[in-house]
């Protein structure tokens, strides 16, 4: 119990009061935290399901993890296979129950009964189970039990009567000894298990199923019982893989993750002016839908690469294309992805939706993401998952997938192929809920031209553009580019082309005009100028001309003078009279 | 002694080797050991020899024999093993599924 007090505050406020049930952690991925801690401890769990549910199995990781993991020896009471069969059939999941076994840490008793060998008379019980069990236990002083199947026993003895009153004293008995125990039951018809042994075990109930949907076998676990605590009442779906079994909790990881306030690019500048001028959060989910062929693994491309740029890790599972495709066809539009391959830095894992069940994918996402820890992880396209489940599935699936990335701080990106035709917002809203921002890539069509135009449709958290901004897909990657918005509604491609082109040649004209008119200015100014000069020249040589002329009457005046002046001296005039005299002759 | 005229004959009659399982002196114990000794009495005089293994006691044998209910009584020989489970009150099931009468 130490290291479940440790990794869960929730199993820690279980056995802190001793009122209350105390729980034992199976070390099963994921079971323990749909039931709050493991199975309730020193008490009886029925674990029951059809043949090839997994029973066994479970079974048996519950003492392995117990052994190796908690300090808790076990006993396996094998009524269907015998140690080597058991020990052969597992080792393939990495448990060596021979080790165990030698380093008393697990016991296997296998327990033999062949109807046709056995001949019944008169009264008996099972008291030959009971000793070997309690052998069993006192060889490896096992804390954990399990018993496979219990109800071999009805088909091996024929008196139900005996079997049934010996079965609720193993229950009473395996509860005084304080065990942990886990019975199987085989699937009856209608009921838990085919001989209602579900009666006799009041604490817990676990049920394990197979179903078959689009030729893919999915397991399920519920929780049908479990007496004096909360648990998750869902159908969990499990998988039984390299490692052991796995339970994903459809819910349990909750909405508790931390959100960031670290905005990334999303490798495409003018993207990130749309998206408050920052780009996204990271750590968010980021949804890119649209038809085929609108560019949203280019999309998807391009935030990989400015995540490799700053040095990030990324994790690329792409549903439709190989490795070696997609980087050929990332390159024709300026995006190399291979050195961040070569570097390590990008992992490409590239399969068909269809090469194993839902549950698998998810289970391969979660171990690849733990092993390479990316910062941004994309999966391409989601929508291809329809083909293994159906929607609500896929829609569970993705929830915890979405969750899962979250808690870890991962950005997701998402792409989504919808419908060439109907409302794309509708196709995808089911999944549209779990993302945070979605960006939908739309063919506008018009003038006989289909052209990308791209929308942000949500993006929590940020103010982002309402514009239809047209999506280029060049030799240098993405660009985006306004569209032109006229009378005729949203125009794109050459219609746009057309029209700057028009609002090109109209601001040349005017620019024309306006130098035209400067010009004429120029010249009106100049021609001015020169009226001036010539007027001012004219005047100048008027104002000589009469200067001369001033100069010329000044001095025949003055030649006047003197000449009276001697015709006086000659005439010795009056001085007086000279004047007057002067001026009348 | 005296050879029962009803003996099996494909069977080798040499000698019986039973064993009987039981945990502890509970009734069922005694009442099949209390049957089991008059049947062999009657039907394998002198040639038959009972083992009473006691599993509270050795507990570890119970897995040789596969041991799941008690009473059990083993027929070691003659081969092939065969077993009886129960208190043996049924003598004419017992003779037949010690194979002492025929089936």
């Amino acid at each position: 119990m130490d290291t479940y007090e440790s990794k869960t505050p929730v199993g820690e406020t279980i056995t802190k009061s001793t009122n209350v049930l105390q729980k034992v952690p199976t070390g099963i991925k994921g079971f323990d935290e749909i039931t709050v801690g493991g199975l309730p401890r020193g008490r009886t769990t029925l674990v029951c399901g059809s043949a090839g549910a997994g029973k066994t199995l479970f079974a048996l990781e519950f003492l392995v993890r117990g052994a190796t993991e908690h300090g808790e020896p076990g006993v396996f009471i094998a009524f269907e296979e015998t140690a080597v069969e058991l020990t052969q059939s597992v080792a393939s999941l990495g448990f060596d129950l021979d080790g165990l076994v030698a380093s008393k840490k697990l016991a296997i008793d296998y327990v033999h009964v062949e109807r046709s060998e056995i001949l019944e008379t008169g009264d008996y019980d099972l008291n030959g189970l009971f000793v070997r069990l309690e052998y069993a236990i006192a060889s490896v002083g096992a804390k954990r039990v399990v018993i496979d199947s219990l109800e071999t026993l009805f088909s091996a003895l024929g008196n139900e009567g005996i079997l049934r009153s010996e079965f609720r004293r193993l229950f009473r008995w395996l509860k005084d000894r304080g065990v942990t125990a886990i019975i199987t039951g085989e699937r009856g018809d209608g009921t838990l298990t085919r001989h209602g042994i579900e009666e006799y075990v009041s604490d817990c109930v676990i049920l394990l199923e197979q179903r078959v949907h689009e030729r893919f076998a999915t397991r399920y676990l519920r929780v049908v019982k479990y007496r004096g605590t909360m648990h998750g009442t869902n159908e969990y779906p499990f998988l039984i893989h390299a490692g052991g079994i796995s339970v994903v909790p459809v819910t349990s990881l909750g909405l508790t993750h931390i959100a960031s306030d670290e905005r990334m690019s999303t490798g495409v500048p003018r993207l990130d002016a749309m998206l408050g001028g920052k780009g996204i959060f990271r750590g968010s989910s980021v949804l890119i839908s649209g038809t085929p062929g609108t560019g949203k693994s280019s999309l998807a491309a391009h935030a990989v690469q400015s995540a490799c740029r700053r040095g990030e890790r990324c994790l690329y599972f792409a549903f439709e294309e190989s490795q070696g495709q997609f980087v050929r066809n990332m390159r024709s539009i300026g995006v190399d992805l291979k050195p961040w391959l070569d570097q390590g830095r990008l992992q490409f894992h590239a399969s068909r939706p269809t090469l194993f069940g839902l549950e698998m994918h998810l289970a391969n996402i979660h171990r690849l993401v733990e092993a390479f820890d990316p910062s941004v992880v994309v999966i391409d396209p989601v929508t291809n998952f329809e083909m293994v489940a159906t929607n609500a599935e896929v829609r569970a699936m993705l929830m915890r997938l979405v969750d899962f990335l979250k808690s870890r701080g991962i950005t997701a990106v998402f792409t989504s192929l919808t419908a060439g035709s109907g409302a794309l917002e509708e196709t995808d809203v089911g999944i549209s809920s779990l993302m945070d921002t979605w960006l939908l890539v739309q063919f506008l069509e018009g003038s006989g031209e289909r052209n990308r135009g791209l929308y942000v449709l949500k993006s929590r958290g940020m103010s982002h553009s309402n514009q239809v901004r047209e999506f280029h897909l060049g030799s240098h990657g993405i660009d985006l580019l306004d569209v032109y918005v006229g009378p005729a509604g949203v125009l794109t491609g050459s219609a746009r082309q057309t029209q700057e082109a028009k609002e090109r040649a109209d601001a040349i004209a005017r620019q024309q005009e306006m130098d035209r008119k400067q010009r004429d200015l120029a010249r009106k100014r100049a021609q001015i100028e020169a009226q001036i000069l010539a007027l001012r020249a004219e005047f100048e040589a008027e104002e000589q001309e009469v200067m001369a002329i001033l100069e010329q009457d000044k001095r025949r005046e003055l030649v006047l003078g003197r000449d009276r002046e001697q015709m006086a001296r000659l005439r010795q005039a009056d001085p007086n009279k000279q004047q007057n005299g002067g001026g009348a002759g | 002694m005296t050879s029962p005229v009803d003996v099996h004959h494909d069977v080798n009659p040499e000698i019986w080797e039973l064993r009987l399982y039981v945990a502890g002196q509970t009734r069922k114990s005694l009442l099949a050991l209390g049957n089991l000794k008059r049947l062999c009495e009657e039907h394998l005089a002198g040639k038959y020899r009972i083992e009473i293994i006691d599993l509270l006691q050795h507990p570890q044998l119970a897995e040789g024999d596969q041991i799941l209910a008690i009473p059990t009584l083993v027929r070691r020989l003659p081969e092939p093993i065969r077993k009886i489970i129960g208190d043996l009150s049924n003598a004419e099931r017992v003779l037949v599924g010690l194979d002492i009468r025929p089936r």
